[in-house]
């Protein structure tokens, strides 16, 4: 094929997949079904790999599905459904604009020794210990966190200045939002990686795609060998060289007719380019020559060792990072343990499966999750975590566990979720208002679902908060509504595996209806 | 006080016929210029029917809603909208109550009517679920959000003891009237709350109230000069135990009942006895009414009772 409505397809098509994964990432009205996000995250192949690997059925295999198509077409992956090289395409556009004489990609020469170490590494990493590089260089997570940390803050930020005006005109479609938490050390790896990618992509196209992320060279290894590709056409070609200029990849080595598939994102542009319809999108000719003996390959090998040498030792290293029991609660609220999200089993199991894409923080309707700093180990940054002084779990919620795209957290039914214990109420009495002021409160046990922070008798007409907690789900209403400072007086404790909170009791009421008026 | 039969039917006769008649004239009142004056009570109390023919009866009973809403007003109306739980969980005020009241309003010409609550639990969801979005929204009247502190405004009450000032909802400050439309329930802390105690929710700050003697910061807040001009209790469904939230439907009881009354004070004490507690024991009525600002001594008072 040789049809210019290739690209126009490519940038029509991946043009949708950006907007739709931007209004999912943004939606302020917590209005988009699950199931539809879910739909659209289905084909990202690192969270994709991570849910097969956990629940090991086809339904979570939308990886498959991905190795298949670039088997078939190459890496249109990279182009048509990665929400991270559209964004980078995108800034490759403007970068375009802004230095339009000087801009000429040109064919490079492939890094070849850094993409795949940094393959090797992530594999070796990820299947020795954990997600923890894949958590920096998965596109989609990249992407996520972009939009979490950047873009959506923005878009609230315009959408307050709107509610403004409206609202002086007695108009209230539009409501201010709260932008709640995001401590500034938590940007610290998005913003870097924001600079790395937006550079890389405003001088070089797609270099971040072709040297750095994991996925894009899995992906170029098997379109190497892909049914479909983008070739030459000897006898029509005039060695213009405009294809190389436009070729985002600087995969296309026009002298020489040869196009390096392994970098090739099918973004089609040499095509569109080319007067002479010499590059066309269509089966290899059989009898082509391949890609001479490469030393790529031995370079893979070796880089794969020198990670292996490495990962041990810093695996050790970094598991002394996993939150331990602090002993003695005192008067300060000290957590003995981070409270993870609801779905999440375990700290453990979470913090092995989370890749911090932060979809669920995008997606809370009450804010409560947010990006951890150290709460479970530097390593386990930016994976979302409770924040009981920003806010609290809404009880009849369970948005978060409906959405993970790596089931880091698991699908909870809304009435198993309201009996997920993921923490432990904690009362202070020497920090309480009813016993340091002598006056009433119980700020705690108003907010309380479940009643596991009741009121119970105490000097003259008080009454002061008492704990069960064997009915406390963790929802941490009591401790973001309690008074208190600097320290609160009630807090929740985070539950190293989450577990089953018991039923709350239910009685009949003692009072009946007056039959006739008591006053 | 113990109805006889004899008067529930000169009662429900009086009530029927008054109803009747206000009906059939309709707009003549005015062109006779005698509108009917019906007595002052200071407490009316309805019981047996629906929210919304509770209330028909017993504005009625006031003098109608064109005695407190004059035309053009902006109104501003007060449920509590605290809890994301559904109407029947009773920890919301009764939308279908909330939605006769606005027609009244607006019935009475009143140019626009505002719903809001400064919620305790996710304000759109709670907004949704209580049923008072859509039913505020179907009467006519434009709800509003109150879940940024920039909707809030600093104002001083003269006189508080411990609440000296607070930042109050924009809205209160803009329209002419309010209309407190609280729902009776157990409150863990307090022991109840209605009306008095419903104004936690026209503020920002609750935490400071909690932390600085929360019983005299409800007392003080009633000194503000901007008093509803009417309070409607809901007490259909009423949360007799777990409140403010409630956990259950066991913890709440049907009561079908309803006060209305223009002195809040009053009307705490009442809502107190329909849960069957004095209304000395909930500290912030007798300081509200040592301070003036109303009165809970009911033996005092003229009490229409009514029941359907």
């Amino acid at each position: 094929m040789t049809s210019p409505f290739l690209r126009t397809f490519r940038i029509v098509f991946s043009a949708i997949v950006l907007v739709c994964f931007l209004i999912v990432f943004i939606d302020l009205r917590y209005k988009i079904p699950s199931e539809y996000i879910n739909a659209l995250i289905y084909l990202q192949f690192v969270p994709s790999v991570i849910k097969f690997y956990d629940l090991r059925i086809m339904a979570a295999g939308g990886f498959v599905i991905v190795l298949l198509l670039t088997l078939l077409t190459g890496r249109t992956y990279c182009s048509f459904l990665c929400p991270l090289g559209i964004g980078q395409d995108l800034f490759s556009r403007i970068g375009g604009r802004l230095r339009k004489k000087f801009r000429r990609f040109g064919y490079k020469r492939p890094h070849t020794i850094i993409r795949y170490s940094l393959l090797a590494v992530t594999l070796v990493v990820t299947l020795v210990w954990g997600v923890y590089l894949l958590t920096l260089l998965d596109p989609y997570s990249i992407f996520g966190r972009f939009t979490t940390y950047f873009a959506r803050p923005v878009v609230i930020l315009i959408n307050n200045f709107l509610a403004n005006i409206l609202g002086k005109f007695d108009n209230y479609s539009l409501h201010h939002i709260n932008i709640k938490g995001y401590q500034l050390l938590s940007y610290s790896i998005p913003a870097a990686f924001f600079i790395l990618v937006g550079t890389l992509s405003l001088m070089k196209g797609r270099l971040y795609c072709n040297m750095i992320c994991p996925v894009g060279t899995l992906l170029g290894l098997l379109s190497k060998i892909s049914f479909l590709r983008v070739r030459f056409e000897e006898s029509k070609c005039t060695r213009c060289g405009r294809c190389a200029i436009v070729c985002k990849s600087s995969c296309i080595d026009f002298l020489r007719l040869d196009i390096d598939n392994s970098r090739c994102v099918e973004c089609f542009n040499c095509i569109t380019t080319c007067p002479d319809k010499a590059l066309s999108f269509g089966v290899v000719r059989i009898g082509k020559k391949e890609h001479k003996t490469d030393e790529s390959k031995r370079r893979l090998i070796a880089g794969a060792l020198l990670g292996i040498a490495g990962i041990g030792s810093l695996a050790k290293a970094q598991n002394n990072n996993v939150p331990t029991p602090k002993k003695g609660t005192t008067v300060r609220e000290e957590k003995t343990y981070p409270v993870a999200p609801p779905g999440a089993g375990s700290i453990e199991e979470f913090n092995k499966h989370c890749t911090a894409c932060s979809l669920c923080i995008s997606v809370c309707p009450n804010q409560v999750l947010q990006p951890a700093l150290k709460q479970y180990g530097l390593v386990n940054m930016m994976q979302p975590v409770m924040n009981f002084h920003k806010s609290f779990c809404t009880f009849n919620c369970t948005r978060c566990t409906e959405i993970c795209p790596t089931y880091a957290l698991k699908p909870l039914e809304l009435d198993a979720k309201k009996l997920t214990q993921i923490g432990k109420v904690i009362f202070i009495k020497d920090n309480c208002i009813v016993k340091t002021e002598k006056t009433a409160c119980g700020a705690c046990s108003e907010a309380c679902p479940t009643k596991a922070v009741y009121m119970v008798p105490y000097e003259g007409n008080l009454v002061i908060p008492e704990t069960n907690e064997s009915i406390c789900i963790g929802c941490g209403h009591c401790e973001y509504a309690c008074p208190t400072t600097p320290y609160k007086a009630i807090y929740v404790d985070g539950n190293a595996v989450h577990v089953a909170a018991e039923r709350p009791e239910i009685r009949e009421a003692e009072i009946s209806a007056p039959e006739e008026f008591p006053f | 006080m113990i109805m006889k039969r004899r008067d529930f039917l000169k009662t429900s006769a009086g009530a029927g016929m008054a109803a009747g008649a206000a009906l059939s004239l309709g707009g003549y009142e005015k062109l006779w210029g005698v509108a009917p004056t019906p007595e002052k009570y200071d407490v009316v109390a309805v019981m047996g029917g629906n929210p919304d023919a509770m209330f028909d009866l017993g504005i009625q009973e006031l003098g109608g809603m064109g005695a407190f809403v004059k035309k053009g007003q902006k109104v501003l109306l007060k449920p509590n909208i605290g809890w994301d739980v559904i109407p029947d969980l009773a920890a919301n005020t009764n939308p279908l109550l909330v939605r006769r009241i606005i027609e009244h309003c607006l019935k009475a010409g009143a140019r626009e009517v505002y719903v809001f609550d400064h919620t305790c639990d996710n304000w759109v969801n709670t907004y949704r679920n209580s049923g008072i979005e859509r039913a505020a929204k179907a009467a006519g009247a434009k709800v509003v959000p109150g879940n940024t502190e920039n909707y809030y405004q600093q104002i001083e009450i003269p006189g508080g003891v411990r609440l000296k000032r607070t930042k109050v909802h924009q809205l209160l400050l803009e329209t002419d009237v309010w209309i407190n439309v609280p729902i009776l329930k157990d409150h863990n802390s307090t022991r109840m709350t209605s009306c008095l105690k419903n104004t936690m929710g026209l503020v920002w700050d609750r935490g400071w109230w909690h932390a600085n003697d929360l019983h005299q910061c409800i007392a003080d807040y009633a000194l503000f000069e901007k008093k509803p001009v009417l309070n409607v209790i809901d007490c259909f469904n009423v949360m007799v135990k777990h409140g403010p939230k409630g956990v259950s439907k066991e913890d709440v009881v049907q009561m079908k009942s309803q006060i209305l009354t223009t002195d809040w004070v009053a009307g705490d004490a009442a809502a107190a006895r329909m849960l069957g507690i004095e209304p000395e024991k909930i500290d912030y009525i007798p300081m509200a009414h040592k301070a003036g600002l109303g009165n809970m001594k009911l033996d005092s008072l003229n009490i229409r009772r009514i029941k359907m």
